[in-house]
């Protein structure tokens, strides 16, 4: 197999020969003379590493680090993303109850306004209320006071009536006439009715 | 950790005795100590795997020769009919370099075509196997999990860490986000051959400790690759730089003195590459075994001189060694970085004057 390998390369190999025996001649330490046999296997192997890590090899690691690289940096990406949106969402839970604290102490205030009002209508009320009950009363009174009145001025005019005719019983003919006298008098008694 | 770091000491250890007895069997017979011979030996590549020689006998692991004469075809065969100064259908292992040459009728010797499998080449398919093994079943460890849920723990882990810090680290920023993702296999792969090739070169004994990364063949080849990486996808901005670069007409037009300096250029900065890697490599290796032979060398000029600078060479080698697993990391860094960075230069941005 490598015999046929060999031969396969055989003119390349002669024309290198002659280039390599003049090296021979030249007599150096083996060290530094270039060896065709070396070369040629050192090509073959060379190639065959070379050949099955660039395939097989090198490639796979390298791309399988790179990609673990990429999620490594992916995930940290994300990570920054998740946390700045979780600090959007507390500094917006923090506004909501802000809102929600304000809008409270608007209600409570608007309650207490209202209730204030509310009072301040009742007492007004009650207030108006209690001044027309009172008026009624007085309006109620002084019907009251003048129908007594009239029924006092009745009882009096009946009296002074009885007296007139029991004092002058004599002197007065009809008691038709010494009524309306009588009355007449006592209008001019009575203190001004208002 | 604590019982880690004695595992690593034994290993040392060992290693170093290993080291040593392979020392010891290079010297001469007289005594005398060929350091340049035990060293330069120790970094080549050989057509069999030494591994220490033990009273006289080398214990080695024999390798395939494959060699085409002139006059025999193809001959395959076992090292060790070649190794001891033999000659088997003709062909016979050069002392001065080492290679294996055919004696021809006519008594003349000529370098036969060699493809054998040599200490270097079993290292290289070693190395082949451990990355395929690592990275293969890494991706296998992928494909099982899903990525997106959990990240790889223990040695998956490990090879996670290590291929994204050169994947983000030196390929991304060097080659430009525009295209890197085509080169970065390439690189990836070049950058785990040096740094696994390096390591298991540090290792003295038989899965490792053939000087891979500091051959030149071995340099050569890669920073041939990256050459070929970098003028093949190179953008028409990058050709025109070359050829019509943005200097006085008077540079360019009757001699082309700075497109000649470019493509000067084309070629000097894989060398650079290519000469760095391999004089890196090498030099460490050369340091460590030189130390080693210091203690061998002591011994033969007296017992006294050698027990005394034996502890030294020791800590010597240690902190060779320490700098070494540095610099086979360094460099495999260096190494892909400036690739990186030289594709990454042939995909300019257009300018707009």
């Amino acid at each position: 197999m490598q015999l046929i390998e060999a031969s396969a390369l055989q003119p390349f190999l002669f024309t290198l020969t002659s280039e390599f025996r003049l090296m021979d001649s030249l007599n150096l330490p083996s060290i530094l003379s270039p060896d065709l046999g070396l070369l040629f296997w050192m090509l073959i192997a060379f190639l065959v590493v070379f050949g099955l890590l660039a395939k097989f090899g090198f490639p796979v690691i390298t791309s399988m680090v790179e990609e673990r690289k990429k999620f490594i940096d992916e995930s940290l990406t994300n990570a920054r993303v998740t946390n700045e949106k979780l600090a959007t969402l507390k500094a917006e839970s923090e506004k909501i109850l802000k809102e929600a604290h304000e809008q409270q102490a608007v209600i409570l205030r608007e309650a207490k306004t209202t209730g204030d009002k509310i009072i301040a209508d009742a007492q007004r009320k009650a207030h108006e209320e209690g001044a027309k009950i009172l008026e009624d009363a007085k309006l109620q009174i002084q019907a009251e006071r003048e129908r007594a009145l009239q029924d006092i001025r009745g009882v009096v005019s009946q009296l002074s009536i009885a007296i007139s005719e029991k004092v002058m019983r004599q002197n007065l003919a009809t008691t038709e006439a010494h009524e309306d006298y009588i009355n007449t008098l006592l209008d001019e008694i009575q203190p001004s009715k208002d | 950790m604590i019982r880690y770091l004695k595992w690593i000491l034994v290993v040392g250890l060992v290693a170093m005795i290993s080291l040593s007895a392979k020392a010891s069997g290079s010297s001469h017979e007289d005594g005398k100590i060929d350091v340049k011979s035990i060293v330069l030996g120790h970094m080549s590549d050989g057509y069999d795997w030494h591994i220490t020689t033990y009273e006289g006998h080398h214990i080695s692991i024999p390798l395939l020769v494959i060699v085409k004469g002139e006059n025999s075809g193809w001959n395959v065969f076992s090292s060790s009919k070649v190794t001891h100064g033999d000659t088997y259908n003709g062909f016979y292992i050069n002392e001065t370099n080492g290679k294996i040459y055919e004696k021809l009728a006519d008594g003349s010797s000529v370098r036969p075509l060699d493809i054998s499998i040599t200490k270097n080449v079993v290292q290289l398919w070693i190395v082949v196997a451990l990355m395929l093994t690592i990275f293969l079943s890494a991706a296998r460890w992928y494909k099982k999990n899903v990525a997106t849920q959990q990240a790889p723990k223990g040695f998956f882990g490990v090879v996670e860490m290590m291929v994204m810090m050169v994947h983000d680290d030196i390929i991304r920023p060097s080659v430009g986000e525009k295209q890197y993702k085509k080169f970065a296999p390439y690189l990836l792969t070049c950058f785990f051959f040096i740094f696994i090739s390096n390591l298991l070169g540090l290792i003295p004994i038989f899965p490792g400790g053939a000087n891979l990364t500091g051959n030149i063949t071995i340099t050569f080849f890669l920073a041939f690759c990256t050459l070929l990486a970098i003028n093949l996808f190179g953008n028409k901005e990058y050709w025109k730089e070359i050829f019509w670069p943005p200097v006085p007409v008077f540079l360019k037009c009757p001699l082309p003195i700075m497109p000649l300096v470019e493509m000067l250029g084309i070629i000097s900065r894989p060398f650079s590459l290519m000469v760095r890697l391999f004089a890196n490599i090498m030099g460490g290796h050369a340091a460590i075994l030189s130390f080693t032979c210091v203690i061998f060398i002591a011994f033969t000029i007296g017992i006294g001189i050698g027990s005394a600078l034996t502890p030294v060479s020791l800590v010597l080698m240690i902190f060779m060694n320490c700098l070494e697993c540095l610099v086979a990391f360094i460099q495999a860094y260096v190494f892909t970085m400036l690739s990186a960075v030289f594709i990454g230069m042939a995909h300019p941005e257009p300018h707009h004057h």
